[in-house]
């Protein structure tokens, strides 16, 4: 075996052995999606506060992922915020009268939105508006209503 | 007083001209980073000289790093009760920090070193004059392909360390202590981002692989051709390298992941 040989041997399982790490930490390790998107239709609502929510934040059914955030921005009418969903294709027949709130996973979890699907015959078509919303728990105004009705509760 | 004022005049003049030489010593390769990359041959060399050979020490190196990041992290976690983070937290110290950290301070010490000797050895035997003499450029034949075998080799090595590093996180933590399997798994993937982690941590690893081919290349050829001239610039190729690493990764991130 010649000597460039050898050395051609070596690097060659160099690389391979570090194009396999890479694989792996991209799909394994890291949320990569790159290359192969999965298609799906946008529909939006409106909340009076989103929380902790942030682009990229799951959409679930009863648990089950069907789509992510894509993004979150100030509607400039209502001056509520505006989040944009990405629905994937395969659901595509969620009625039109199902409401989205802002849900956390566990105590201390990071935020998603959680659907809960309506009767309607209407399904949602991409651009649609989903009007039923409940806003992300804050924690200061659940004391402070707390407080309140406390303090009410020991006038009577 | 007069000799200490002198003495403090002298080493900053030397710096100075250190930074200079340095600045002309990369001023001259520049141009033949074009021509480098089509030797192949030579290029191959190298780079089995320089990561090849590396390999061993950076697998063992990952495995027990990530063992050890594994084993403090559940013992941290375990007081707030949530172990399962533990994959998230092996995962991004290593992407983030310490996969191109680590990976650069082993290859400073394993190839640098060796790169500094080799060349430093090639001058202090005349072998550069010699090289001139036959119309061959040593830098153009000597120190290009070993300066590009690096920034080739060293990514490479740091995203095997830190694949290397999560399994070994992986075996301490699900395979040892009983976190589950899944939410080891899930909680990574869910935290750690392929532009904003994985891709910063490999700029990383470049910009480090680059920093440690210029230094120890400019030491060897510029090395005291004396045996313990070679052995200082060898022992400087170590120390400045290391150094580098470790203050380039504090502005890096800084820059990175505010």
């Amino acid at each position: 075996m010649s000597k460039q040989l050898k050395f051609e041997i070596g690097v060659g399982l160099l690389v391979l052995i570090a194009l396999i790490s890479t694989v792996f930490i991209a799909l394994k390790v890291s949320n990569f999606s790159g290359f192969q998107e999965r298609s799906s239709y946008q529909v939006d609502a409106l909340f009076s506060n989103i929380g902790g929510l942030t682009a990229r934040a799951p959409v679930k059914v009863s648990g089950v992922l069907i789509g992510r955030v894509d993004r979150i921005e100030l509607d400039p009418v209502s001056y509520r915020a505006r989040v944009v969903m990405d629905i994937y294709s395969e659901f595509d027949d969620i009625p039109m009268d199902s409401s989205v709130s802002i849900l956390t996973s566990g105590l201390l979890g990071s935020q998603y939105i959680g659907l809960e699907v309506g009767g309607d015959d209407m399904v949602l078509q991409a651009g649609d508006r989903i009007h039923f919303t409940q806003s992300a728990l804050v924690l200061e105004n659940l004391i402070g209503r707390l407080m309140v009705s406390l303090t009410e509760g020991g006038r009577e | 007083m007069i000799k200490a004022i002198a003495s403090l005049g002298r080493s900053s003049l030397m710096l100075l001209a250190g930074i200079g030489q340095m600045a002309l010593f990369i001023w001259q390769l520049l141009p033949l980073v074009p021509g480098g990359i089509w030797r192949i041959r030579l290029l191959i060399k190298q780079v089995y000289m320089a990561g090849v050979l590396s390999l061993p020490i950076i697998v063992t190196a990952g495995l027990f790093v990530g063992m050890v990041l594994g084993l403090q992290g559940h013992h941290i976690l375990k007081t707030f009760n949530s172990e399962e983070a533990v994959g998230t937290m092996t995962a991004l110290s290593l992407i983030r920090e310490l996969g191109p950290v680590v990976a650069a301070l082993l290859f400073a010490g394993r190839a640098g070193s060796a790169l500094t000797a080799e060349v430093g050895l090639m001058r202090s035997t005349e072998q550069f004059s010699a090289l001139e003499m036959m119309a061959v450029d040593p830098m153009r034949y000597v120190v290009m392909p070993r300066v590009l075998a690096c920034i080739i080799a060293l990514p490479m090595l740091a995203m095997i360390f830190i694949a290397l590093g999560i399994f070994g996180g992986y075996v301490v933590t699900v395979g040892w202590l009983g976190v589950d399997s899944g939410a080891f798994w899930s909680q990574m993937n869910q935290n750690v981002d392929w532009h904003a982690d994985v891709i910063n941590g490999f700029i990383k690893a470049v910009v480090f692989a680059v920093l440690i081919a210029l230094v120890a290349l400019y030491q060897g050829c510029y090395a005291i051709p004396t045996s313990e001239g070679v052995s200082r610039a060898t022992t400087r190729t170590v120390v400045h390298a290391s150094l580098g690493v470790l203050g380039l990764d504090f502005i890096l991130t800084s820059i990175m992941f505010t």
